[in-house]
């Protein structure tokens, strides 16, 4: 099976900065992946690199075996590589259907502006958004303007979603709607790449973890094992937790 | 677009073509500018009103064209050949031209758009073997008297300001349209959701040259003389942005209405303040930005939903 996308020794310098150093990864299709770390250890700046936000100053990135590194954001749209944004970005002065119309239209199948509405609509609907349809997307709450955000990526018929942060700011049963949405979505063969800080979400998600901490990769595997590895255990909280940590675990067994 | 759009817009295009035969020449001329400003109004909508760029370049491309066609007129093309050439001169020059100034944005953009004016005055200026320098150019006048002139010439302006409005009715309505609207929101989200902003940027600056380009030529023709400063004219790089916000910018409406109201205010109010017309200008400019952002359209829906 050859791989959806892979990076290959992928970095990204800011002045004297490194905000991603050498990550080299591959996401099968169909996986859902994990992509957990501290804050600021450069998650939105890997998906920025990989859909063309940013461009790499190290390494390449592939999609469906093609050299995407310097790609324009538009064009990682047309390819199917969709993301929604942690700090969501809509088009203020359109109605929420005008802002999923435009996914639809520029990067989806829609050869038509009236096509392109009627796709807006069903997934606007798909995301339980269909009653607010035709209000600004400026007046919507935040909740619904992270949904807004996912139906617009979801009409640009995506290979590849990657979700950054779309359920922070959710309620428990909130967050469990949502669940089930990501689930169906997975379902319809879309791969997916969660970027999330909320462990409840990424445990009953993910078929894969990585972990990313000061820019580099320190794990990636079943989430079950990434998240009892000491390494991200100590980028988290710290080096004398993750000692206690490991000490627990082994008088425990 | 709202449901009165195009009886109101069929109704302007009737009464203009109607004015030589209601009134004199000095009515069919006030009808000339109205189109005139019409055309340069519409086209400044497509990169000012539907794309969010605010542009100060329609003088650069009103001067362009009338130079371009004053010199393809002179040389001993058709009229209507020599207009067509200023157009396609000024497409080519938008697109050369956006490719550096479009990677601006807001104020930076504005203010490069200002340069293109005063860098082809300059030129005009300059390169007296071909544009005559500082002393214009002469083109020849029209055969016939000054009844036949003044229709054609109105008829001209009409013909290119509906050219202008049909173009504008097509892209509001299709994609190209949509994709200007969402860069005017947030260019960032645009790129995002697969459009490729700086072709649709392009394709609407290239649209905003086009018809002041030949309504710039048709101009020359018509008054038979142009120097560099008044094709090269900062006020009218102004005025028409100013036409557009009164309108509505960015609707089809908007543009059309605004242009024939700034020219009736003008030949009405300003004609009598010789000397304050521009600090006129100056207050509609400020009375716009506080009292009207939506323009005499954006009146309307307000008046409407309360």
């Amino acid at each position: 099976m050859s791989a959806l996308l892979e990076l290959r020794g992928l970095g990204k310098r800011f002045g004297g900065i490194e905000a991603v150093r050498d990550v080299s990864l591959t996401v099968q299709p169909g996986e859902i992946v994990g992509l957990i770390g501290p804050n600021g250890a450069g998650k939105t700046t890997l998906v920025n690199l990989i859909t063309g936000v940013h461009r790499a100053t190290a390494g390449t990135v592939r999609f469906e075996g093609a050299d995407v590194t310097y790609q324009r954001p538009h064009e990682a749209a047309r390819r199917g590589l969709a993301r929604t944004f942690q700090v969501v970005q809509p088009f203020p002065q359109m109605t929420a259907l005008e802002n999923v119309t435009a996914g639809a239209l520029f990067a989806g199948a829609a050869g038509s502006v009236a096509a392109a509405r009627r796709d807006a609509l069903a997934q606007l609907e798909r995301v339980g958004l269909g009653a607010e349809a035709h209000k600004p997307a400026s007046i919507l709450t935040l909740p619904s303007r992270k949904r807004l955000e996912l139906a617009k990526s979801l009409a640009m018929k995506p290979k590849l979603l990657l979700l950054d942060e779309v359920n922070a700011g959710l309620n428990s049963s909130e967050i469990d709607a949502a669940l089930a949405l990501i689930r169906g979505i997975a379902a319809e063969g879309v791969t997916l790449v969660l970027i999330e800080h909320l462990m409840k979400v990424v445990l009953s998600l993910s078929t894969r973890i990585v972990v990313l901490h000061q820019g580099a990769l320190i794990a990636d595997g079943p989430p079950k094992t990434v998240v009892d590895d000491p390494r991200v255990v100590e980028a988290y909280l710290g080096a004398r937790f993750a000692q206690r940590h490991v000490q627990a675990r082994d008088s425990h067994a | 677009m709202r449901a009165w759009t195009l009886p109101v817009l069929a109704a302007w295009i009737a009464v203009l073509a109607a004015t030589p035969f209601v009134g004199d020449n000095y009515l069919v001329k006030i009808a000339t500018f109205v189109a005139f400003y019409a055309a340069l109004a519409l086209s400044w909508n497509f990169i000012g009103g539907l794309a969010g760029y605010p542009s100060f370049a329609t003088a650069a491309f009103v001067g362009l064209g009338s130079y371009a066609g004053a010199l393809v007129q002179n040389a001993g093309a058709p009229i209507v050949v020599a207009w067509i050439a200023a157009a396609g001169v000024c497409a080519m020059a938008a697109a050369a031209l956006g490719a550096i100034v479009l990677r601006l944005r807001g104020h930076y953009f504005a203010i490069g758009s200002i340069a293109l004016v005063e860098i082809l005055s300059l030129v005009a200026s300059w390169w007296s073997g071909l544009t005559g320098g500082g002393e214009g150019l002469n083109l020849a006048f029209l055969p016939g008297g000054p009844d036949t002139i003044a229709r054609v010439f109105l008829y001209a302006m009409l013909g290119i300001a509906v050219l202008a409005l049909v173009t504008t009715v097509a892209v509001t309505r299709g994609r190209l349209g949509f994709g200007l609207r969402c860069i005017a929101q947030n260019e960032d989200a645009a790129e995002m959701v697969g459009i490729p902003t700086t072709r649709y940027k392009m394709a609407a600056f290239v649209l905003s040259a086009v018809f002041c380009g030949a309504a710039g030529a048709a101009y020359a023709s018509w008054v038979a003389y142009i120097a560099p400063s008044d094709a090269f004219s900062i006020l009218l790089t102004v005025k028409v942005p100013v036409m557009v916000l009164l309108g509505g910018a960015g609707t089809v409406l908007g543009p059309v209405l605004g242009a024939t109201a700034l020219v009736l205010l003008e030949e009405t109010v300003w004609a009598r303040f010789l000397e304050f017309h521009q600090a006129i200008l100056g207050a509609v400019i400020v009375a716009l930005i506080f009292f009207l952002p939506g323009g005499l359209l954006g009146l309307a829906a307000r008046r409407r939903t309360a």
